[in-house]
């Protein structure tokens, strides 16, 4: 597996560039995954972000697309939880960039 | 062809499939990977039910520490398959009494059904899947 030196920290990640180990997580991991992903990190951002960490840390996943927008939508309002709003912060996806940079594994059923 | 074969939604067929749990959570792989296919299925908007028989009325155990094991505690997942509108989780009440669990053992609400109960709901289904 591929080790990255990024914001003082090495750290493991998958051919595909997800974190290995969740705990190697902090937030200066997530600017530097965020910059691969060509993603500016923002509140809003920051927000989606961390919703899918308590929602991994309740669950023990990553939620598929679909019930992250309902998960959102409950928690944020409806206007936060469309597809539209979140692929506009996370234009090759919310569940699957969002949940790198979040140091998440790939959602389950993300095909 | 049926009224369920009928019942079309966005222009595909909703089959009932029914996943079947009779193994305990580790040990094998069998748990894991049965409910990641029921995730992964929940995105083709079908009739989803689960069925927990035999030592598969463990995976559904309160209080799971896997930390001796080295191996994932997967059973707040469970918990999740509401928000993935899978809520129709069926335990066979025989595979409960000799294991000496109640619904109060559980991590998520299940509906509990009798031997005869459960063949009745698996001849129902258009399709079972045993894991």
């Amino acid at each position: 597996m591929p080790m990255i030196e990024a914001a003082g920290k090495s750290f493991e990640v998958d051919e595909e560039g997800y974190l290995i180990n969740l705990s190697d997580w902090d937030e200066g991991i997530a600017a530097y995954l965020a910059n691969e992903e060509k993603v500016e990190l923002t509140p809003n951002h920051w927000e989606v972000i961390n919703f899918l960490r308590e929602y991994y840390s309740e669950y023990q996943i990553a939620p598929a697309i679909r019930v992250l927008t309902k998960a959102i939508s409950k928690k944020l309002g409806a206007d936060k939880g469309s597809n539209k709003y979140l692929y506009k912060l996370f234009p090759y996806g919310p569940a699957k960039q969002a949940c790198k940079i979040a140091g998440l594994p790939k959602p389950t059923g993300c095909i | 062809m049926s009224d369920q074969e009928m019942d079309m939604e966005e222009g595909g067929v909703v089959k009932q499939f029914m996943f079947v749990n009779r193994k305990a959570p580790y040990g094998t792989i069998y748990a894991l990977e049965g409910l990641e296919v029921v995730l992964i299925s929940a995105a083709f908007e079908q009739d989803v039910s689960m069925a927990f028989i035999d030592d598969g009325v463990y995976e559904l155990k309160k209080g799971q520490d896997t930390k001796a094991l080295g191996q994932k505690n997967f059973s707040p997942t469970y918990r999740a398959l509401e928000g993935y509108d899978i809520e129709k989780l069926y335990v066979e009440k025989e595979s409960m009494a000799v294991r000496g669990l109640t619904v109060e053992d559980f991590a998520v609400d299940v509906t509990v059904l009798d031997h005869a109960e459960m063949a009745a709901k698996m001849a129902e289904q258009d399709v079972l899947i045993s894991f």
